[in-house]
């Protein structure tokens, strides 16, 4: 039975040195999110980018069964995902069909390769759901050195990305490399998730990386405001969820996803949006 | 001819091409697109086939057909979107696909799926900044050619509202002016009156007829009804039994040609004032022309009596270049 009772020692707890390693990666997380969220929208790409994550799963228990760290086998198996989606071009991220059964069919695996070894059965639950207690030091340098390859990508790329991703057919007259705008967006999504799943699980991930976005859209009049607003958005799920998590004995994923949701639900109501 | 012998043809009419560059000098006595013997096919399947025609430039082309007939298929190829399989297509005195830039282009149904939060004056500038690569600042000339095509269109005011808070009409009227930055020399428009309303849609052909008279533009607008733009065409590309013409108006503007292109009976009225509309009339409808559209070989043979392209050529004349070339 679960004790609901207020920890009167949360800052303490707060302020402990794997709870430090946990806020950093919040923001790491944040940034990462809030780039590519908008893009992830605007190209109408929502469940693809969900689908990368579950397609990481058979990688993060694979890497377990190996005896390699889950976010090498979770980054490789999402990227080879991000790739063949991206080959198949913008309007293959929309099948949603193909996506939901590869998805299903990943999440199979993912578990047939847990049940393989009793060390990736124990890590099951964190893949799933997060873990962002746990994350290490070298993970912190990982996701620190992905955001910085994504921010220089995206510096380069901002402007045909952002037209193709609003206006592609217009985009490929004009002479942009849609097709190339695709893959490099498919690869940077699968490391943003890569670098968001051991925060709240491959399951959750979509609460981190594409409902920050979607409330920012409704509040926002450019992208880049979108953009910025949505990495606000994220780290304030994120570390919210972590001073709540250290308040009351809630698990941090189910806080974070709680918050990021209540703001979308909330951004929702007061504009009067009725669709999406 | 066979499909294996396409690419050899497609190489000789390069040639032939680069020569045609090197003598040609005035530019402004270049006309705006080229169509020879062109082909055009998608999955191994051919589209349309034998277009041979010419369209000056200053031009209002409407591009007619039935549904299917590959009216998108002719903006693709003029954008270079889609090889021909055999022929060649110049535009602006280019190969296709060369002169983009000098190319506005509005898709059909275009910008009606927006997921996204962008203005009306984000959007325009973005049909100008939105192929360069790397951090850039937004020039004032940038701005200042943005703002000139948001007026034009009659949007001032309204740059900073979002493109999903708009009617359709004034959606479509962002989408012409994201096409309209930087002075286009030709505007390529795919179904720009499709789901508009009535007054929405004079208002979309009096800017058309604007641009082409003030800015002395170049315009093609696909259209499945004619009616809204008799005021302002100067002729039009139909797509009739498997092939695209081209001719000036008086000639499209003919009760059974049009009675074949759609395969119902249709009149011309004119009004006493002088106003032109073209009516499907059942009263009048041949025999086994009611619903379906005509039969290719039946087509052929109408517009092999009637009919001949702007260079002379028609439809025979092309086969047998073809037997010549085989």
């Amino acid at each position: 039975m679960m004790n609901f009772t207020f920890n009167n020692d949360w800052w303490g707890l707060l302020t402990g040195s794997f709870m430090s390693n946990a806020l950093v990666a919040g923001l790491l997380i944040a940034i990462a999110a809030g780039a590519m969220g908008y893009f992830t929208i605007t190209r109408h790409s929502s469940f693809a980018a969900h689908a990368l994550a579950d397609i990481g799963l058979p990688g993060a228990t694979g890497a377990v069964l190996l005896g390699l760290p889950v976010s090498w086998g979770m980054g490789l198996f999402s990227l080879i995902g991000a790739l063949i989606i991206g080959a198949l071009g913008k309007r293959a991220s929309q099948r949603e069909i193909a996506t939901g059964t590869v998805l299903a069919f990943a999440t199979g695996l993912g578990m047939f390769f847990a049940r393989m070894s009793s060390a990736a059965t124990k890590q099951m639950q964190s893949i799933l759901f997060g873990s962002i207690l746990t994350i290490s030091h070298e993970q912190l340098i990982g996701f620190a050195a992905f955001d910085a390859v994504l921010l220089l990508v995206l510096a380069v790329i901002y402007r045909p990305l952002l037209f193709s991703s609003l206006n592609e057919q217009v985009a490929r007259a004009k002479g942009v490399p849609v097709g190339l705008m695709g893959m490099l967006y498919m690869a940077l999504m699968a490391g943003v998730i890569t670098v968001a799943a051991p925060a709240v699980g491959t399951l959750l991930v979509f609460a981190l990386v594409v409902t920050p976005s979607a409330t920012a859209i409704m509040l926002t009049r450019s992208p880049m405001s979108a953009m910025l607003l949505s990495g606000v958005l994220c780290l304030a799920s994120i570390w919210g969820g972590l001073v709540l998590a250290a308040m009351f004995p809630f698990p941090p994923s189910f806080v974070i996803v709680t918050i990021s949701t209540v703001l979308w639900l909330v951004a929702r109501i007061a504009t009067g949006r009725t669709q999406r | 001819m066979t499909a294996h012998n396409a690419p050899g043809a497609a190489r000789r009419g390069g040639a032939i091409v680069k020569n045609a560059d090197a003598i040609v000098e005035n530019a402004d006595a270049q006309p705006c697109i080229e169509l020879r013997d062109a082909t055009v096919e998608r999955g191994g399947h051919v589209i349309w086939s034998n277009g041979t025609f010419t369209i000056p430039r200053g031009t209002v082309t409407a591009i007619v057909g039935a549904n299917g007939a590959g009216k998108t298929t002719l903006i693709d190829v003029e954008l270079g979107l889609l090889e021909l399989s055999r022929g060649s297509v110049r535009v602006l005195g280019a190969p296709a696909g060369a002169n983009n830039r000098r190319i506005g282009y509005v898709p059909q149904n275009y910008m009606d799926d927006l997921d996204s939060n962008v203005t009306v004056g984000q959007s325009v500038l973005l049909g100008m900044t939105g192929t360069r690569f790397g951090l850039r600042r937004v020039t004032r000339e940038q701005r200042a050619d943005a703002a000139e095509a948001i007026e034009f269109v009659g949007l001032a005011g309204k740059e900073r509202m979002r493109l999903s808070e708009l009617s359709g009409g004034l959606r479509q009227r962002a989408a012409i002016a994201q096409a309209l930055v930087g002075h286009p020399e030709l505007l390529l428009l795919d179904e720009p009156l499709a789901n508009l309303d009535l007054a929405s849609q004079n208002a979309m052909v009096e800017l058309f007829a604007r641009l082409n008279r003030e800015w002395g533009m170049t315009i093609q607008i696909v259209s499945h009804d004619l009616n809204m733009l008799l005021p302002i065409l100067t002729g039009a590309v139909y797509l009739l039994d498997g092939h695209p013409h081209y001719s000036g108006m008086s000639d499209v503007l003919d009760s059974d040609l049009l009675t074949h292109l759609y395969g119902t009976r249709i009149e011309i009225v004119t009004t006493p004032q002088g106003d032109m509309f073209v009516t499907p009339n059942p009263a009048v409808e041949p025999e086994g022309h009611g619903t379906g559209t005509l039969a290719a070989d039946e087509a052929a043979s109408f517009f092999r009596r009637h009919y001949r392209d702007g260079n002379g050529t028609d439809r025979a004349d092309g086969a047998a270049r073809e037997e010549r070339q085989a």
